[in-house]
């Protein structure tokens, strides 16, 4: 893991310093809240319905053993002993208390982490895929990329007040689990001909009041020229971004408004003043940090016992066949730790929870975490052997869901029940959902199906990429429910349809149902994903079942 | 003839806590909409808000809900407004267990 050098350390000890007096001067009257609010912000504390909330980064979504455990010590110590993994791959603390909060940021910067660049018009948290380092189908691992564009971006001077906030996505792999057709940039690896790593940058794309898939600028970008390209663009972005309108300062609309070919013409343009200037000082510090993320020593054991137990538990098996995942050591395996036990809120991690996967992390998973936005926990580096004695360890403490990728793994943002922004509560109809399918006991045989939820139209829940979406709106007063079909978040990314009418509170949960069960009336074998019945036969049978009342029969 | 004026309470949240709080008729602020002072005159409710909003020291964000009287008070219009007179739906945790605390 990347360890920081002693000018990050002494950049967060200052900013904490900063904070901790500009608090001090808000309690005492010296500082108003219009004055303090910018100030909060930039440092991840916003002001939600109930209480403040604390934004802490988790750059590209790993941790280690250390760094969980301290943020267990915040849940328990600042707020109400639980902390919620967002889909941005940070941590959210719903309850701190103002006052507190200097004492966290110092906590948190004892273990390398702040809530720095979290909030405001600047380039957020770098997220990556959730597999980096592990994955059998990565080219490389994105992570030291990310480490470098973390380091570029954090109070980057030119950046610090862009038209809007900026979002960059990564990943090392063509399976792409980032999301990163959804960001202000994507970056996805390929090869080139001549079999050298570079990447595809995508950019423009959001979810959002207006939802938009990125167009690729750069078809093949050497890594050498990451740091000057990212540059170029987010500069034409700054000079041309909508600064009079909020909801059109986005850089798709940038894009949009400008067209993709002006826009790829006006970034090679600035990439050609910039490249120069970047003297290969980059390159010497990516270097440095690619040693941080050299892959752990493998055990080389018999992975027998796995094998055998595989066999013999239909539990672990049922959990082995959802929650793993391949990775490039064949002895390995990447384990997903679902955070969405049939009833609890999506996301939400307990500090005991918080600190048994951190042991496990230690015990059995070479000391990596990653957080995913899908709002799950992973291992990413398991001996099979030891697979079974995890799973048994994750039972105890209620870790031990089988449905990662199911109709019950939903992402749901934290909706009304936090969020000042939420027209309409999320979680409630995400835990809804969940129970219903488990006392249905058809998850398993609904198979792959992902469930996006948000609770208004900025689309933190990733709605518009769900297989099925779910967005809550206020509708005259009253909580309503609008759905999508067919979204899609991976490297063939669709914003999902809209099938009409939305639904009140109490009547979401059977529409969802309809829809489900007219799939499995639907689909040419069991074999045939959601998604892909979806594509085959498009929106009229699930329209038809959800608003006629038709393909209600038994699924069986 | 104008619309008649939809009444309204003023509520903000405690600069320190983040907690929702009311405005009450005698200047305090209670954890409790059903204590906060129903405000059914325009002018009345902007001179309240002003109030409201220069205690810097006390509250946050203050602003005008609408509201409407009931058996022991005011109470919300708006299920927004509803959820913040007692927190989160997913756990007990706020106002409604705070309150009873």
């Amino acid at each position: 893991m990347y360890s920081y050098s002693d000018f990050d350390e002494a950049f967060v000890r200052s900013r904490v310093a900063q904070f901790t007096q500009q608090v001090e001067r808000r309690l005492d009257g010296s500082l108003t809240e219009d004055e303090f609010r910018p100030l909060r912000l930039m440092n991840g504390l916003y002001l939600q319905l109930h209480a403040y909330m604390l934004r802490v980064a988790i750059p590209y979504g790993t941790l280690s053993p250390h760094q969980m455990r301290q943020l267990a010590y915040i849940a328990d110590t600042w707020d109400k002993g639980y902390g919620h993994f967002t889909t941005r791959q940070n941590i959210q603390f719903n309850w701190p208390k103002l006052p507190d909060v200097p004492a966290i940021l110092s906590a948190l910067a004892d273990v390398e982490m702040h809530a720095i660049q979290t909030s405001g018009n600047c380039v957020r948290n770098v997220t990556a895929d959730h597999f980096a380092g592990a994955a059998a189908d990565e080219i490389e691992d994105p992570r030291p990329y990310a480490e470098l564009l973390r380091q570029w971006s954090t109070d980057h001077p030119e950046f610090q007040f862009l038209p809007r906030k900026f979002k960059i996505a990564i990943t090392g792999a063509p399976n792409d689990r980032a999301v990163t057709k959804a960001h202000d940039i994507g970056l996805r690896m390929h090869r080139n001909a001549a079999g050298e790593p570079g990447f595809e940058v995508m950019v423009g794309g959001g979810l959002g009041r207006t939802p938009m898939i990125g167009h690729t600028v750069r078809d093949f970008l050497p890594v050498a020229d990451l740091l000057p390209y990212v540059e170029a663009v987010l500069s034409v972005y700054n000079t041309l971004g909508r600064r009079d309108n909020k909801y059109k300062a986005r850089i798709k609309i940038t894009v949009h408004e400008t067209g993709v070919e002006e826009i790829t013409r006006m970034v090679e343009e600035r990439f050609a003043e910039l490249r120069p200037l970047f003297g290969g000082a980059d390159q010497a510090l990516l270097e440095d940090i690619r040693a941080a993320f050299a892959p752990p020593a493998f055990r080389n054991a018999p992975i027998d016992a796995y094998d055998a137990f595989y066999k013999a538990d239909p539990s672990f098996r049922a959990w082995a066949d959802t929650n793993l995942a391949q990775h490039r050591n064949d002895q390995y395996a990447i384990v997903t730790i679902s955070i969405k036990a049939h009833g609890e809120t999506p996301g939400d991690a307990t500090s005991e929870q918080m600190r048994v996967m951190a042991d496990l992390a230690e015990r059995y998973g070479h000391g990596d975490l990653r957080i995913s936005h899908e709002q799950n926990v992973i291992l990413p580096h398991v001996h099979k052997s030891d697979l079974p004695t995890l799973h048994a360890a994750l039972v105890q403490v209620g870790l031990g869901t089988a449905n990662v990728g199911l109709i019950s793994d939903i992402i749901a943002c934290p909706g009304m029940d936090y969020c000042a922004l939420a027209t309409a509560r999320s979680i409630p109809i995400a835990t809804q959902i969940a129970t219903r399918f488990d006392e249905l006991k058809l998850e398993h045989e609904i198979g792959p199906l992902k469930i996006k939820i948000s609770g208004c139209i900025n689309a933190c829940g990733h709605h518009h990429v769900g297989h099925i979406g779910i967005l809550g709106l206020d509708r005259a007063g009253v909580e309503n429910y609008q759905i999508t079909l067919g979204g899609d978040g991976t490297e063939t990314a669709v914003i999902g349809d809209k099938t009409g009418p939305g639904f009140a509170y109490d009547e979401i949960v059977p529409a969802i149902e309809r829809i489900v069960r007219a799939y499995l009336n639907l689909r040419s074998e069991a074999a045939e994903t959601f998604l892909q019945t979806f594509r085959r036969l498009g929106m009229e049978p699930f329209k038809a079942a959800l608003y006629d009342g038709a393909g209600e029969r038994d699924a069986a | 003839m104008s619309r008649p004026y939809t009444p309204k309470v003023v509520t903000a949240n405690r600069l320190r806590e983040g907690d929702v709080v009311y405005l009450t008729a005698d200047d305090r602020w209670t954890p409790h909409h059903h204590e906060a002072e129903l405000i059914v005159d325009e002018a009345h409710a902007q001179m309240r808000l002003l109030h409201a909003a220069a205690q810097k020291l006390l509250v946050v964000g203050a602003y005008l809900a609408d509201a409407k009287p009931g058996a022991k008070g005011p109470e919300p219009v708006h299920f927004r407004e509803a959820f913040r007179t007692r927190g989160p739906s997913n756990y007990d945790h706020g106002k409604q267990a705070d309150l009873r605390a």
